[in-house]
């Protein structure tokens, strides 16, 4: 039953066409909220901020924010720790990782009202002080572990996550640990270097 | 992502209240499926109900039969590191690694992995048809770009595929769901979970609207002596399945006492043919005759042009995967990794 490139082509083209002319209308009726609100009781569409405490780093933010926002937007655009990044926003890169109660997890994929009573660490907070950086940090910088650097944040997080949850032995079970991190300098070997030497240490 | 209201809730019962009464509310527990699908424009619930502050579910308990309960809010990671899985349940401990990312892992729950959408690319695109996303646009797949489709199981409506690892373990295992609806709590056998496609692809599985999971009853059997997972995918970590195996053996000697064996990536639900495991009963356990086995299980598969690969690629997973679970502790590698 295998199709022709082109017939292929032709088919999607078709198909696509006639189902935007027909969506047109499916889409307006879906999503004009504020102007049909009748539809559910009004109680129900109240869609005001929220006062919010989040925990980041030991110390309570207060946000008044709506229930969409992300954490990772929560952490960036309203309590101002850019260290965090927005890669794909998707979850499929890593570069948004932070730790949640000591555990990995993508702050793009989780709402920021979700997250009230846990504690959050971000690539700021990782540090015992001020003047001394983590040891892994110290790793990367020693292994030349990056490029850019900004799939950093998300690799360093991920990474002290990971030796927390697991207890790897080998550099293929690091890698596959490690795999929810993209790096698209390719510092990857010298990313695994440095993990590996901290593991060893 | 549209506009949606948010509340907490700290029963179950007040879960189920809530969303039972709003056609267009969710649950949301890890979020990683459901939001990154808000995000498409794929879902747009006007109501997320939070289940992650309800008290209960959040344990693994060992129960009167040998078995064990997985409480539905426990994390993917929690479940696979957990003393008792390694112990007594290792094909599910590898199979829930093989998914995902340590990230992921520890967001998604325990329920919320069985209720995951397809990563069908018309699914997810909402400028095509697709009758799972819109019901009656029409499958883009048939006739479309169709590798990672399913070959067993479809229908002329929905060739998509149920993407999850973990399930395909939980269907070997035979493992008992349990859920808290409106009308009460009841139970589902595991291979009464999810559903075909048929001519109503919307729905993945038999949970009612208003129904959440709460918790999964493992039988005692765990086949913890001769398991193995094989996935085969297009890079060997983080990535879907385009065919896996999860197969238990209980051996005595070189023969097979009992068999179990579930496929992921070929179909809407995880794929077992109880037949299949039937006439490995007293057969000696050697690749011939688990080729037997895979031809009872592939009886039927259908290739549609991209995927007719994914009939022979899974004939020799399932012959591979049988010689694997002789001998778990050398063949089982990090990410269901093939040796």
């Amino acid at each position: 039953m295998r199709t022709s490139k082109l017939d292929l082509w032709h088919n999607c083209y078709k198909t696509t066409l006639y189902y935007r002319k027909n969506k047109a209308n499916h889409f307006l009726k879906q999503n004009m909220l504020t102007e049909n609100a009748p539809v559910l009781p009004k109680t129900k569409r109240s869609f005001d901020t929220q006062k919010v405490t989040l925990t980041v780093n030991g110390k309570p933010r207060v946000l008044n924010i709506l229930p969409w926002v992300s954490l990772l937007d929560a952490l960036r655009e309203y309590i101002g720790l850019t260290g965090t990044k927005k890669g794909c926003d998707h979850g499929q890169c890593g570069a948004c990782t932070v730790l949640c109660d000591g555990k990995r997890v993508l702050s793009c994929l989780s709402l920021a009202v979700m997250n009230e009573y846990v504690e959050i660490t971000t690539i700021e907070g990782i540090a015992s002080s001020d003047d001394e950086l983590h040891p892994l940090q110290k790793a990367f910088i020693e292994h030349d572990a990056f490029q850019c650097g900004y799939c950093t944040p998300g690799q360093i997080c991920s990474a002290i996550g990971m030796m927390q949850e697991a207890k790897p032995k080998t550099r293929a079970e690091v890698a596959d640990l490690m795999s929810g991190n993209l790096c698209r300098c390719g510092a990857n070997v010298y990313i695994m270097d440095a993990i590996m030497a901290e593991m060893g240490s | 992502m549209n506009n949606f209201s948010y509340t907490k809730v700290h029963t179950i019962g007040e879960a189920v209240k809530q969303v039972s009464g709003d056609v267009m509310a969710q649950f949301v527990a890890g979020g990683t499926n459901l939001i990154d699908l808000m995000k498409y424009q794929v879902m747009n619930p006007d109501a997320l109900v939070d289940l992650n502050t309800i008290a209960d579910f959040h344990d693994i308990q060992e129960r009167e039969d040998g078995g064990l309960r997985l409480g539905a809010l426990v994390s993917n990671n929690d479940t696979a590191y957990h003393a008792l899985i390694q112990e007594r349940y290792p094909l599910l401990s590898r199979t829930i690694l093989a998914g995902a990312t340590g990230q992921i892992r520890n967001m998604a729950t325990n329920g919320g992995n069985l209720l995951q959408r397809t990563r069908c690319y018309y699914f997810y695109d909402t400028d095509t048809p697709c009758n799972k996303r819109e019901p009656g646009t029409g499958c883009s797949a048939i006739g479309g770009y169709n590798r990672i489709m399913a070959i067993l199981g479809e229908s002329q409506d929905c060739i998509a595929v149920f993407p999850s690892d973990m399930c395909i373990a939980l269907a070997a295992l035979e493992a008992v769901v349990n859920i808290s609806g409106p009308n009460g709590d009841r139970s589902l056998p595991f291979a009464d979970f999810h559903r075909l496609p048929g001519d109503k692809p919307e729905l993945d599985n038999n949970l009612r609207h208003g129904e959440v999971i709460i918790s999964l009853d493992l039988p005692a059997m765990g086949f913890a002596q001769n398991y193995s997972y094989l996935k085969l995918r297009d890079r060997n970590s983080y990535a879907f399945a385009l065919v896996s195996v999860a197969t238990g053996l209980e051996l005595e000697g070189n023969t097979i006492k009992k068999a179990r064996i579930a496929l992921g990536g070929v179909s809407h639900k995880p794929w077992r043919v109880p037949e299949a495991e039937d006439f490995l009963i007293n057969k000696k356990a050697n690749a011939d005759n688990f080729g037997q086995a895979a031809d009872i299980i592939l009886k039927g598969a259908t290739g549609y042009g991209y995927n007719d690969f994914k009939i022979d690629l899974a004939k020799r997973a399932i012959i591979r995967n049988g010689l694997m679970a002789l001998n778990p502790a050398e063949t089982q590698l990090p990410g269901a990794v093939p040796n």
